[in-house]
């Protein structure tokens, strides 16, 4: 559906997308991830047409976006990063707008303007004016003017940015429900998010894709390594310590006293939940608590972008 | 580039020219200006024509028209929202046009009612209608092209107060030219008379239709169209 071909993008001196390639098959939703500066919502406004690329291409759908341009903006919806719609018209004026400029006939227009009202949820908002609203429902607007055209690509460029908790969630609902039958790629920066709404998530680099698969395949790619969480009554600081670090595979050992309460970390390349509990069955001392901590998507995360390349 | 999109931002363009405060203040700043030079050397003079107001009409437009297109591509800029624009299913010359007309159809219906000065004047002398019709021909001619200056002016920059001071500047240079060309060195001089809008408008307001002076307006529009064209293409 979509083909980014070695894209590559200057700003100048400053390479933003550093000849990056990506195929993405139709009916997926894929999630754009990397720290801010990465290079995601530049390739999102080449992917759109709205930037040209200094080297490679994109091709939508079989059209090149440098030169058949309009062709491929007929099949993507977009929205930009944090919404910027005019702020002197009517929600209701616009979604006019933008249903004349896709082309919408007058009975087609009605029907379609009624359905997304309902599904954005703006039915409310229809007669005011795009400046009065809250950033929720701007957003939500944004997202009914880029499905306007029912397009079969949809782009959204950090769709829930500003947004609180609830909106948050009924974003992802939207996008998950309309995802069922569109190829959606959105950028994001929450990580959960990703998790949440994404078949497949791409994390970008310095303009380099640093990851591209599954979140469960990006979780086992990256080594986290074990890091288990000990607390103990009745022991001593010194002879704990001792002891764990005699255990095989145990890389690092940390301690903090906590009243008469000792917290250990324990970090280890293996599952050590079996040997220390043993351990400290053995000693008599009290186990107050004994947890290894899951590989997080942050800690994912932080590895695959911080890495020097 | 089909009509009918054009005609869509077009459309959109206008009601928001119109929904906002600023057009009316410009328009009524136009109308009491003109109004009052006009009237004021009118009794004086004690001359039926309308020659002292089309002298005035390019000078008081060089300041008008720019403060009605200095926001039509800045603010666009500024608010991000041409990125949505750019990337809906339209050609940038349907949306340059689109906007051009729009702006210029704001500076008709600003000039339009000075007609009321004509009748008036036809009411109280025996009023040459030639003159009159050949000047407002002039003037919708010139102010196009000054829209088009602005419009250019305002693709340029996301500051609106930029783009008003380099389209007065524009529009200034052209209008005073050929009264400057003292200034001129001899053989550059054809090039500048040639260049100054005075001297292409001052003719038709004289009821004299020449095609040299009809399509230097029209190239100028075209010039500053395809000027803003091109830098919207290139906008990054």
């Amino acid at each position: 559906m979509i083909s980014i071909q070695n894209l590559t993008k200057f700003y100048d001196d400053v390479c933003a997308v550093d000849s990056m390639s990506l195929e993405i098959p139709e009916g997926q939703i894929l999630g754009l991830l990397g720290p801010n500066g990465a290079g995601k919502s530049t390739t999102l406004r080449i992917l759109t047409g709205y930037l040209p690329p200094t080297k490679g291409t994109i091709y939508v759908d079989g059209f090149d976006v440098r030169n058949k341009t309009k062709e491929a903006k007929t099949l993507i919806g977009y929205l930009p990063e944090s919404s910027p719609i005019y702020p002197d018209m009517l929600v209701y004026d616009y979604l006019e707008y933008i249903a004349d400029i896709r082309g919408l006939g007058k009975s087609q227009k009605e029907q379609r303007l009624k359905e997304l009202s309902d599904l954005c949820g703006i039915r409310d908002v229809m007669h005011k004016t795009v400046s009065s609203l809250s950033k929720g429902y701007k957003q939500r607007v944004g997202l009914a003017l880029a499905m306007m055209s029912d397009p079969k690509i949809l782009v959204l460029d950090e769709p829930t940015s500003g947004l609180d908790p609830n909106q948050i969630a009924e974003i992802r609902s939207i996008i998950k429900e309309i995802g069922k039958e569109k190829t959606i790629i959105f950028s994001t920066h929450i990580l959960s998010e990703a998790e949440a709404t994404c078949d497949r998530v791409v994390i970008v680099n310095k303009g380099k894709i640093a990851a591209d698969g599954s979140m469960d395949e990006l979780k086992s790619t990256a080594q986290a390594g074990h890091m288990i969480k000990l607390s103990l009554r009745d022991a001593d600081q010194n002879d704990a310590r001792a002891i764990f670090s005699e255990i095989d595979g145990v890389d690092d050992v940390n301690c903090e006293v906590n009243g008469n309460q000792l917290d250990f970390k324990l970090s280890s390349s293996r599952d050590l939940r079996a040997e220390l509990y043993l351990t400290v069955k053995n000693r008599d001392w009290i186990l107050l608590e004994l947890q290894q901590e899951k590989k997080s998507l942050e800690n994912v995360f932080k590895i695959l972008t911080s890495e020097e390349k | 580039m089909s009509p009918k999109s054009i005609y869509i931002v077009f459309k959109r363009e206008f009601k928001s020219l119109f929904f906002s405060p600023v057009a009316y203040i410009i328009m009524t700043i136009f109308l009491v200006v003109t109004g009052w030079f006009f009237f004021s050397a009118f009794f004086l003079a004690g001359r039926a024509d309308m020659r002292d107001f089309f002298n005035l009409l390019p000078l008081i437009l060089t300041f008008t028209i720019p403060a009605v297109t200095m926001r039509i591509f800045a603010e666009e800029y500024r608010s991000g929202s041409f990125e949505i624009l750019a990337t809906l299913p339209l050609e940038k010359w349907e949306i340059v046009i689109g906007k051009f007309l729009s702006a210029h159809v704001l500076t008709i219906v600003m000039i339009a009612p000075t007609i009321i000065y004509a009748f008036f004047v036809s009411s109280v002398g025996d009023l040459d209608w030639g003159p009159v019709w050949g000047g407002y021909l002039g003037a919708l001619l010139l102010s196009g092209a000054f829209t088009a200056i602005g419009l250019f002016a305002s693709s340029l920059t996301h500051n609106q107060i930029v783009a008003f001071i380099i389209s007065v500047s524009i529009c200034f240079f052209l209008s005073i030219v050929d009264n400057v060309l003292i200034f001129v060195p001899g053989f550059l001089l054809w090039i500048f008379q040639y260049m100054g809008t005075d001297f292409h408008f001052s003719s038709i307001a004289k009821g004299v239709i020449d095609s040299r002076d009809i399509i230097y307006f029209l190239s100028l529009i075209f010039i500053s169209l395809y000027s803003s064209f091109l830098v919207s293409m290139e906008r990054r």
